[in-house]
């Protein structure tokens, strides 16, 4: 075994990042697929509901925003259907905040493989993206379904979709290692998390389309990372009516990397202390 | 040739007293912020009242050694001497404070067998789940899937989740996967404190194996006589520094015989330096089995006793033994002092004397127990020698399912683990 394999060193030093990290991560990428594996594994294994749940979620959101804010309040649908304004958000509404919440729990959840055994830690919080890709995966298949049912046909735009997604996937990985780092020494961030998600809600134009927001708040209420990645999506399904905001959209790619890069920056920094800390 | 080089290791770990928590929460952060902020505005010292204080600690101080290729290297020492640390930092779980460590060849862990089984899984899905996270490609347990499948002699329930296999079969399963790693270097923690005494003989037959296979092995255990089989040589470390490197044997003994080292059984053959004074001196002390014989080690479910010889050299005094029972972690898990009425208020006549305390089976937790043994006079309370760390012993639980863990085979937190009597009855219906 080991005449026929290049020697390995490793050097430990301490203080210093160790220059093997990225090769390293590139070797455990299979336990990055085993991770989101066993995850999805289990997840569809306990709860009996579990593919019932990922569509009922985003369902019965949708309805409740379509009834508060297209039937009640009577705001504007950008010339679609209300449920389907309100669902090309909730696909990456629901994404986000899934991803965040599952990652911020993500280390303390492994909390025995981390104080057990070596790999690069960034594969914990990555890898349970991957799970609610698998519900971003269900959702819209629900979504193909409603456009069906009211005979929406969607835009050619519907084709810039996977590079949306990979900027929502951006968006949501950037905060999940904040979270996810700053969980391991500030436990109280347990029940921050869930409370951001749900004020984002609100927050983020889910239940409304942001052409409701005074032009001259736009630029400001798009620091937002989410209102871009919102926007494009209403884009990509409604198409021409809600025109691309290219301001908007710029805003939040430079947020969501400077979230990203400060993210794994901070993870990096603080990831050979998990294992005394956790 | 060299194949891992130390130098000047050390870990520092920063403790805090007033009962901190192992981690912060950010409410605390911020309010000890907001006190800082405040007292730089109120003239009054703020300090003293609630502070928390810090205190360094090195769990590892100044560590260089240097392991060939192909040696099998025992690290023993007493709780809390670092060797956990050491073989965390080896293991690159965590990261040193000093120092700086060359490893050449690639390094499979052991700390825990069975890590990251999850009881959902079924078998099938946890042996390639345990040997990627343990290292392997998804390639290499493929390849040796059968062979995993043939050691663990569990084919039949391949595709049962593990939460319904018996603790025997998790464990026979979680010890092939990891019995077939193959690197360079294989770092062991006492992960044979878990089992029945014919798994125990397997995992150390498959270490012995290892280690002829020229691969390097580091193997910590508190069980010397695994020690002087499995390794050639041995690091001794005390307060996180090593006290001697050095051939197998040798350092045991040195371990055995030096205040720092504790066995199951202790003899001072030397009346001055036996533990003691002018009115009685200890001479020997023992941890045996029901049938008499000095053992290391005892199965949870049997009773155990400490038995001490010793000497009374003035007449008329009243003497009560009493042992002082620690644990891994220093805590004290009991005291037992002698309340058997025939030498109870008597005072005794010059003479050797034999006093013997049986644990119940089904009492301790499983785990390291050192005893600490003194004898004292009551009324006023004269303490004639208290002997810190005079013997120790091993409570191994089995995984038989008549023991108090039952069926269930992951870790059990507790210093005591005794087999309650239990009842359920159906009380409507």
């Amino acid at each position: 075994m080991s005449t026929n394999q290049p020697e390995v060193i490793h050097v430990i030093e301490a203080g210093k990042t160790e220059i093997t990290y990225w090769k390293d991560l590139w070797k455990f990428r299979e336990l990055f697929y085993f991770l989101s594996w066993r995850d999805i594994l289990v997840r569809y294994k306990q709860t009996a509901i579990g593919v019932a749940w990922s569509l009922l979620r985003p369902l019965m959101t949708m309805i409740v925003f379509t009834i508060v804010f297209g039937k009640i309040a009577k705001l504007p649908s950008d010339g679609a259907p209300y449920p389907i304004m309100v669902f090309a958000a909730m696909l990456p509404w629901q994404f986000f905040s899934n991803a965040i919440s599952e990652c911020s729990n993500s280390l303390i959840g492994n909390s025995n493989l981390i104080s057990k055994v070596y790999f690069p830690r960034l594969i914990i919080p990555t890898s349970t993206v991957i799970v609610c890709a698998v519900d971003f995966a269900i959702s819209f298949v629900l979504m193909l379904g409603l456009m069906a049912w009211y005979g929406f046909v969607p835009s050619v735009n519907i084709f810039a979709l996977p590079l949306l997604f990979f900027l929502v996937t951006v968006t949501a990985i950037g905060p999940g290692l904040w979270l996810c780092a700053l969980n391991v020494e500030y436990r109280d961030f347990r029940f921050i998390v869930p409370f951001m998600v749900q004020l984002g809600l609100f927050v983020s134009p889910v239940g409304f389309s942001s052409s409701i927001i005074p032009e001259k708040w736009r630029l400001i209420y798009s620091i937002n990372p989410m209102v871009g990645v919102i926007e494009g999506f209403r884009w990509a399904i409604i198409g021409n009516e809600s025109k691309l905001n290219t301001d908007v959209i710029s805003i939040s790619v430079v947020i969501s990397l400077a979230l990203l890069f400060s993210g794994i920056w901070y993870f990096r920094k603080t990831e050979k202390t998990f294992a005394d800390l956790i | 040739m060299t194949i891992i080089n130390v130098e000047n290791l050390g870990k520092k770990y920063v403790i805090g007293h007033q009962g901190r928590e192992k981690y912060n929460t950010l409410r605390d952060t911020i309010s000890s912020g907001f006190k800082k902020v405040g007292s730089l505005f109120s003239r009054q010292n703020t300090e003293p009242n609630g502070e928390q204080t810090f205190e360094d600690f090195w769990a590892l101080n100044d560590v260089s050694f240097d392991v060939g290729e192909g040696d099998s290297i025992g690290i023993i020492g007493r709780n809390g001497a670092g060797k956990s640390t050491l073989l965390k930092i080896l293991s690159r779980i965590t990261e040193p404070t000093t120092g700086k460590i060359t490893i050449k060849g690639r390094v499979a862990s052991l700390l825990e067998v069975g890590t990251g089984f999850h009881p959902e899984l079924t078998g099938r899905e946890n042996i390639f789940l345990n040997g990627v996270i343990l290292g392997m490609s998804r390639t290499e347990v493929k390849k040796k899937f059968d062979e995993i499948v043939d050691y663990s002699e569990i084919e039949k329930f391949l595709d049962t989740p593990v939460k319904r296999y018996s603790s025997g079969m998790y464990v026979r399963l979680a010890f092939a996967v990891a019995a077939h790693l193959e690197p360079e270097i294989l770092i062991v923690d006492e992960v044979l404190a878990v089992g029945d005494a014919s798994f125990q003989k397997k995992c150390l037959g498959k270490m012995e194996n290892v280690g002829k296979e020229g691969r390097t092995v580091l193997f910590v255990s508190h069980q010397m006589s695994s020690i002087t089989r499995l390794c050639k040589k041995v690091i001794l470390l005390d307060g996180g520094k090593i006290f001697k490197y050095g051939p197998a044997d040798q350092v045991v003994k040195c371990y055995l015989n030096s205040g720092i080292g504790t066995s199951a059984r202790r003899k001072w053959d030397d009346p001055a330096k036996a533990p003691g004074n002018e009115i009685v001196k200890l001479r020997e002390a023992r941890v045996i089995l029901e049938d008499g014989s000095v053992t290391e080690s005892a199965d949870i479910r049997k009773s155990v006793g400490v038995e001490i010889e010793y000497e009374v050299f003035k007449d008329g005094q009243t003497l009560v033994p009493n042992f002082h029972f620690y644990n891994e972690e220093g805590i004290c898990v009991f005291i037992s002092i002698d309340q058997n009425t025939e030498w109870r208020h008597k005072a005794r006549p010059i003479g050797k004397y034999i006093s013997t305390a049986w644990i119940p089976g089904n009492f301790l937790a499983e785990g390291t127990f050192i005893v600490g043994i003194a004898i004292s006079t009551l009324n006023p309370v004269i303490i004639h020698f208290y002997e810190r760390d005079a013997v120790a012993f091993q409570i191994i639980d089995s995984l038989e399912g008549n023991s108090a863990r039952g069926d269930y085979a992951g870790p059990m937190p507790g210093v005591v683990r005794p087999l309650l009597n239990w009842k359920t009855r159906l009380s409507e219906n």
